[in-house]
C-alpha cells in the first residue's frame, strides 16, 4: 500500500518537480545573462500551449515513439519511488530513450537524422557511465534494490566520490546542456535547428517535453541517493549540483561527438572504474 | 479549467520564427536586437525557434520576390494552428521603396493572411514587441471565433 501511495506520489510530483526546476534554470541563465528571463512558471505554460495545437505528424511512428517515451520516462520515476530495483530503472529509461530516437530517424528531414545519430552516440556514452554508478551501489550496499540503500548507515558519497563526478557527465548529457546539447539543445535552437525535437510538433513536443521532465528528476533522484542519511545535506548536495550544471552551461561553448566520446569514455569511465577498485579492495 | 489554462497560456508562450524574405537586413538585426539583454524578449515567454512546426507567430520582414513567395507559403503551411503572421517594416508592409520593381510581388499579404503590420524602416524593436502583444490578442479571438 506504502508503495503505491509512493508510485502516486512520483509519477505526480515527477513532472512538477521537472518543470520548476526547468523555470529555475531559465530565470539563474537569464540572472547570468543580465536579463530577466521568463517566469517560473514559463516551461508549464509552454508545455500546456503545445498541448493545445493542431495534431501535424511527418507519419504514425511518431506517434507512438513520442507516447513510448512518455511512459517509459513515467515508469522509470515510479519505479524509483517505489524504491525498486536499480538496474530495472535503467532498462525502462533506456528503451525510452532508443524509442524517442527510433522517432526522430522515422522522419526523413536530415536535421532530424543528423540529430538522431548524434542522440545515439551521447545514448552510447552516458548509459555505460550509469550503469557503472549503479554496480557501484551494488558493491556498497550487496543489492541493486534502493530500499538496501537507505539501510545504510553513512551517505554513499564517501565511498564513491568519483562515482558522483562521472554521474555529472551524464547529468549533463541528459540535461542536454553544454557542451553536451548537440542532438538537441534546450534552448531555441542550434545549428541543426532543433536536431532531435525537429520533426515532433505540438502536442507530441509537449510529450516528450513531460517525459524529459520525468528523466531530470530520475537522474537528479540518482544524485541524491549519495547523501540519503540527512535531507538537508541531500537537498544542498542537489542545489550545488545543479548550480554547477548551470554554470557549465553558460560558460561552455557546444563540442562534438567525438570530443564527448573521448572525455566521457576516458574520464568518466576512468574515474568509475577507479572507484569501483577502490571499494572492491577496500 | 485544463482548457483555461491552455487558452491563457497561448498568449503567454508565444513562440516566433523569423523568415527573411528579401529584406535589407536592417529590420532583420531589429527582431535579433529583441532577443538581447537589453529588450529580452524572453520575459514574455517569447523564444526565437528556427522552426516553423515549432513556431507560433511568423515574424516577415522584406518584400515577396517571385523566386521566394512559394518559400514563405510553404514555411506558413508548415506552421500548426493557431497561428499569426506578423509583418515588419515597410517593405514587409506593402512592398515599401521596391513596390514597383519588375520582380516585386508586394507586400506579404499577397501570398498570406497576415495579422499585424508593424511599420517602420526599419521598424524598431519596441514596435516589434509590441506587434508580437496585438498579434496574440488577435489569435486569441481567432481561436475564440473557430469554436
Amino acid at each position: 500500500m506504502d508503495t503505491l501511495i509512493f508510485v502516486v506520489i512520483g509519477l505526480v510530483a515527477g513532472p512538477l518537480l521537472g518543470g520548476f526546476i526547468a523555470g529555475l534554470d531559465r530565470r539563474v541563465t537569464a540572472w547570468f545573462q543580465s536579463r530577466q528571463g521568463p517566469p517560473i512558471m514559463q516551461p508549464f505554460y509552454d508545455v500546456a500551449k503545445l498541448l493545445g495545437k493542431e495534431k501535424m505528424v511527418v507519419n504514425q511512428w511518431q506517434i507512438l515513439c513520442a507516447w513510448v517515451y512518455m511512459i517509459a520516462a513515467a515508469v522509470s520515476v515510479a519505479l524509483f519511488f517505489a524504491q525498486s530495483d536499480l538496474l530495472l530503472i535503467f532498462f525502462v529509461q533506456a528503451i525510452g530513450a532508443v524509442f524517442l530516437v527510433m522517432g526522430a530517424m522515422a522522419a526523413k528531414s536530415p536535421y532530424s537524422q543528423v540529430g538522431a545519430q548524434r542522440e545515439l552516440m551521447q545514448i552510447l556514452a552516458y548509459e555505460p557511465v550509469l550503469i557503472l554508478v549503479c554496480v557501484g551501489f551494488y558493491m556498497v550496499t550487496g543489492s541493486f534494490s534502493i530500499e538496501a540503500i537507505w539501510q545504510q548507515d553513512m551517505p554513499l558519497l564517501a565511498r564513491m566520490p568519483l562515482l558522483y563526478l562521472a554521474l555529472g557527465y551524464a547529468l549533463t548529457i541528459k540535461l542536454r546542456k553544454s557542451p553536451f546539447d548537440f542532438s538537441t539543445s534546450h534552448h531555441g535552437h542550434q545549428e541543426l535547428v532543433k536536431g532531435l525535437l525537429t520533426e515532433y510538433s505540438g502536442p507530441y513536443l509537449a510529450l516528450i517535453e513531460i517525459a524529459h521532465w520525468y528523466e531530470t528528476v530520475l537522474v537528479l533522484g540518482l544524485c541524491s541517493l549519495f547523501w540519503h542519511t540527512n535531507v538537508v545535506w541531500m537537498a544542498v548536495l542537489l542545489i550545488v549540483t545543479y548550480m554547477l550544471e548551470i554554470l557549465v552551461d553558460n560558460t561552455m561553448a557546444r563540442m562534438t561527438w567525438r570530443w564527448m566520446l573521448k572525455r566521457v569514455w576516458l574520464i568518466g569511465m576512468g574515474l568509475s572504474v577507479v572507484n569501483l577498485i577502490w571499494l572492491y579492495t577496500g | 479549467m485544463f482548457g483555461s489554462f491552455i487558452k491563457k497560456s497561448r498568449a503567454k508562450s508565444p513562440w516566433i520564427i523569423h523568415f527573411d524574405c528579401g529584406s535589407c537586413n536592417g529590420c532583420d538585426i531589429e527582431v535579433l536586437a529583441c532577443l538581447t539583454p537589453l529588450y529580452d524578449i524572453e520575459r514574455f515567454g517569447i523564444i526565437n525557434v528556427g522552426n516553423p512546426k515549432h513556431a507560433d507567430v511568423l515574424l516577415v520582414t522584406g518584400t515577396v520576390n517571385h523566386r521566394n513567395k512559394k518559400v514563405l507559403k510553404n514555411i506558413y503551411d508548415q506552421m500548426s494552428e493557431p497561428k499569426a503572421v506578423i509583418a515588419i517594416g515597410a517593405c514587409g508592409n506593402t512592398g515599401g521603396v521596391f513596390r514597383e520593381c519588375y520582380n516585386v510581388v508586394g507586400g506579404i499579404d499577397k501570398v498570406i493572411p497576415v495579422d499585424v503590420y508593424v511599420p517602420g524602416c526599419p521598424a524598431k524593436p519596441e514596435a516589434i514587441i509590441d506587434g508580437v502583444v496585438v498579434g496574440l490578442g488577435k489569435f486569441a479571438q481567432k481561436v475564440e471565433e473557430a469554436k
